[in-house]
């Protein structure tokens, strides 16, 4: 019993260490991209790397039927896209201030 | 009887409805938190390299977490009582080390004059990693409850799972809270 239960932090260490090492890199990258927008881009595309492998194997997600991903991703992924429409008025926004402001 | 959806418990299923139900709600708050960090010239970036240091050791306490909650949830699948309440005491003690480094943080923010009534970056920031604290706090106190009741037994293997699905989304949080909200205000 105690086998099967070290077997799997075995398991997972792997994934355990490529997400500690996804952070470690956006720390870096942080302290090395100067332009904010560049910064967001790769911290986002970065984070979303991490979400997947933490979805897919410490929520076992990738073990489970493939309806279930296929009922709770996509639209997940749609909504949170939808969102985004939003974010060109903001530029907008920056435009819209005065130069004194 | 009718089967259950996805051949998966019903418990589960729920937790997962509840997951992606809180993963839109922090997705709208991180996504007016970009708005307003776009739209506002001059934003604060308050962080300083100890901030930064804090913030890693944060994270790698609460990855590490998942990591434990992981083998709590295997130890109790195949019956090893002890060793998933093990697991699931040591899962608790992380998160608990997670919210007192993040109560740290909030304590020295404070004290430069960063509040919630100091301007927008005080708002969002304390927002949004307030919904966060409440989050991990939650889930301590849920774990808490769970382990004393599946060791007296009168909870199942499947309560720890689903206890635990829970744990690793609000890590799962976490991997975009840091990005946005700390690793993009550090002090050039």
């Amino acid at each position: 019993m105690s086998a099967a239960s070290g077997n799997v932090i075995r398991k997972y260490l792997p994934v355990y260490f490529v997400l500690i090492g996804i952070f470690l890199v956006e720390v870096f990258l942080s302290f090395r991209i100067a332009s904010t927008s560049k910064l967001v881009i790769v911290l986002l595309f970065l984070a979303l790397c991490s979400a997947a492998l933490g979805l897919l194997y410490f929520m076992h997600l990738a073990e489970e039927r493939q309806g279930l991903f296929l009922t709770l991703i996509p639209v997940t992924i749609f909504v949170l896209l939808m969102m985004n429409m939003w974010w060109s008025d903001s530029v907008r926004l920056l435009h819209m201030r005065s130069a004194g402001q | 009887m009718e089967e259950s959806p996805y051949a998966i418990p019903s418990r589960k299923f729920t937790m997962w409805l509840f997951i992606i139900s809180d993963a839109v709600t922090f997705g709208a708050f991180l996504m007016a938190y970009g708005f307003i960090r776009v739209g506002t010239p001059n934003w604060t970036r308050p962080f300083e390299s100890g901030s930064v240091i804090n913030v890693v050791v944060m994270t790698i306490v609460l990855i590490t977490s998942s990591l434990t909650m992981l083998g709590a949830v295997d130890a109790s699948k195949v019956g090893d009582k002890a060793k998933a309440m093990r697991f699931l005491y040591s899962t608790i003690a992380l998160g608990t080390i997670f919210a007192i480094l993040h109560i740290r943080e909030w304590h020295e923010l404070i004290l430069k004059g960063t509040t919630l009534s100091s301007g927008l970056f005080g708002q969002t920031f304390f927002t949004i990693t307030g919904l966060h604290l409440l989050h991990v706090i939650s889930g301590v106190i849920a774990l808490l409850i769970v382990g004393m009741k599946y060791s007296k037994g009168s909870l199942t293997p499947g309560h720890v799972e689903t206890t635990g699905l829970y744990w690793h989304f609000v890590d799962l949080v976490w991997m975009f809270v840091v990005p946005l909200v700390y690793l993009t205000n550090i002090a050039h």
